[in-house]
């Protein structure tokens, strides 16, 4: 168990490395001159030489990236062109706003997907059934930021009580969640909805049903352990997808979390704050999916007594 | 009642090639030039009205005739981007899961790493420092999706190779372009299908979204997501401009969408039937 553990922090690290790599790879090989774009077209030859120095872009590019690694492992991500101020700060500062509407689009879309999935299974080829499976597919095929738009067309016709916009309490939670969590509702539905017809399928649940249990305990008892455990996999996995709904979500409902925040810095072309949300997204991500590892440790035994067997 | 294979996809297929024929025939559909002033609004968007079904944009502009020619673009993206991403992650899925071993290790590691960035994240920084052109929201919308791809045909590869008919190929001394051409690509082909339909979904509404952040193909060629961006300020006084261009955008990606899974339930029914 142990060994495991180890494997996938190794793995994560090793993950975040590659990844640093590639953000350095944007944004200091691809452009031009990050002088040019510090100082601007017109400036003159002088200035620009200054800053490339300043910034040590007049080194060799392995330098230049060891330097940046070596920052970024002390927590120090450069420092903003635009805003002059300490990018690892400034993500900091716009965490929480982002983790709250993550969390909560992440709870309602399961709250909402779960129940699709297992009325979809449990009417599996009738008439609820397809209607479900039509749902789903409608609210996977939604532009998330249309969606947001028109939610806030009809809360500023119908529901005049609730903030159109900002962060300012739990009510103005509601419809950025709503937004997120539609879409990924449909898709854990559907998801769900397939495991759950394949585990009704195997000789567990027929042996459970020969004993003379009901379908539906057979699948809430027997069928849901197994098929919600992919579940928990895939909405860490998941959370990379929902890093990109929350971008355009936060860009709808002006909300101060850090997609508003890269979607400024690339607005901007502020290197280091896109490299640096790059990076962070990243490890948020490498982050649930240890996470998830240490949840299967728990969940499923075998992983739990591989070791020691 | 059975909603069976085919309502899904035959109801796909027709939305899909109803998009097709639209775009293909914009100038004769398209009741007006969809970069003209056609209604005196003077600065505001007009209402929906006999004239303008769909309403007008602020500068007079016909919401109907620029959507109608929206599918132009927005189609064009949607499968010239499915084109790269599957390129990409086929190319990458097949060399890993057929030689193994130093290969498929190096690939698969550099396809975890694609994977913790979240793509359209990933999509903004690109076009930032590359600038947004037709070409490079194509290539951009490519290099940031093939993972998915890469790692079922992975999977589907490595089975196939270890299959007798593969086997018994290379006894026979046939060179690895063989095997993978002949022997491992026309059985991983249909898993390939279905996934570049789907992924034409996952590419329009990553378009869709790069262009309501300001960074899809530029003005003035009228896209869906563009003119979601530039209908946002008017949300409140005219949310029709909004509304009708990302009903287009959910038309398009359910098409591609009922289309695909139309497929997979189709088969995942049969292969319930045949099993043992």
């Amino acid at each position: 168990m142990l060994a495991y553990l180890l494997r996938r922090l190794v793995f994560g690290a090793a993950v975040l490395l590659g990844t640093s790599l590639i953000t350095f790879t944007i944004a200091y090989v691809i452009p031009a001159d990050p002088a040019v774009a510090m100082a601007g077209a017109k400036a003159d030859p002088q200035t620009l030489a200054t800053i490339r120095a300043q910034l040590g872009l007049d080194q060799p590019l392995y330098l230049q990236y060891a330097r940046y690694l070596d920052r970024a492992l002390h927590g120090d991500l450069g420092r903003s062109y635009i805003r002059r101020e300490n990018v690892t700060r400034l993500i900091l500062d716009r965490l929480p706003a982002t983790a709250i509407l993550a969390a909560s689009a992440m709870a309602l879309a399961l709250l909402l997907g779960i129940p699709m999935g297992m009325l979809a299974a449990a009417y599996r080829d009738r008439t609820l059934d397809n209607t479900l499976l039509v749902l789903s597919l409608g609210l996977v095929s939604m532009p998330v930021f249309w969606l947001g738009t028109m939610l806030l067309v009809a809360a500023a016709v119908y529901l005049r009580s609730l903030p159109l916009g900002g962060f300012s309490g739990w009510k103005s939670l509601l419809l950025p969640s709503l937004t997120l969590a539609l879409g990924l509702a449909g898709y854990y539905s559907r998801i769900l909805h397939t495991n759950l017809v394949d585990a009704m399928d195997q000789e567990y649940v027929r042996t459970a049903r020969g004993k003379g249990l009901s379908r539906a305990r057979a699948m809430i008892k027997h069928a849901m352990a197994n098929a919600l455990l992919p579940l928990v996999t895939l909405a860490g996995l998941d959370l990379a997808g929902l890093l990109s709904g929350v971008v355009l979500t936060e860009t709808v409902f002006n909300w101060p979390g850090i997609g508003r925040l890269a979607y400024e810095a690339v607005f901007n072309l502020d290197i280091p704050l896109i490299m640096g949300t790059e990076l962070f997204a990243a490890l948020l991500v490498v982050l649930a999916n240890l996470a998830v590892d240490l949840l299967y440790v728990w969940i499923d035994p075998r992983i739990r007594l591989s070791d020691q067997a | 009642m059975k909603l069976g294979l085919n309502a899904m996809e035959t109801t796909g297929a027709a939305m899909v090639l109803s998009l097709v024929l639209v775009a293909a025939f914009a100038p004769i559909i398209a009741p007006h030039d969809p970069t003209r002033a056609i209604a005196a609004t003077f600065g505001d968007p007009g209402a929906p009205s006999r004239a303008f079904p769909l309403g007008t944009d602020e500068l007079g502009r016909d919401v109907l005739s620029r959507i109608i020619y929206g599918a132009r673009i927005s189609l064009t993206v949607g499968v010239a981007a499915m084109v790269v991403t599957m390129t990409i992650g086929v190319a990458i899925g097949l060399l890993s899961g057929f030689f193994g071993g130093a290969v498929d290790f190096l690939l698969m590691r550099f396809t975890d790493v694609m994977l913790t960035l979240p793509a359209l994240l990933l999509a903004m920084a690109f076009v930032a420092v590359l600038r947004p052109s037709l070409l490079s929201i194509l290539l951009v919308i490519g290099l940031v999706s093939w993972t998915g791809v890469a790692r079922v045909v992975r999977a589907e590869t490595l089975t196939m190779t270890q299959r007798d008919f593969v086997l018994a190929a290379r006894a026979l001394g046939a060179p690895p372009s063989r095997l993978i051409l002949r022997h491992v690509m026309p059985n991983v082909a249909p898993i390939i299908v279905v996934m570049a339909v789907l992924g034409t979904s996952g590419t329009l509404l990553l378009d869709a979204g790069l262009s309501f952040l300001g960074l899809g193909v530029p003005p003035p060629i009228p896209s869906w997501g563009r003119m979601i961006e530039e209908a946002t300020m008017y949300f409140r006084t005219a949310p029709w401009l909004a509304a009708f261009p990302g009903l287009a955008i959910l038309y398009a990606v359910l098409a591609f969408n009922l289309l695909g899974y139309g497929y997979l339930r189709r088969r995942s029914r049969r292969a319930v039937l045949t099993a043992p």
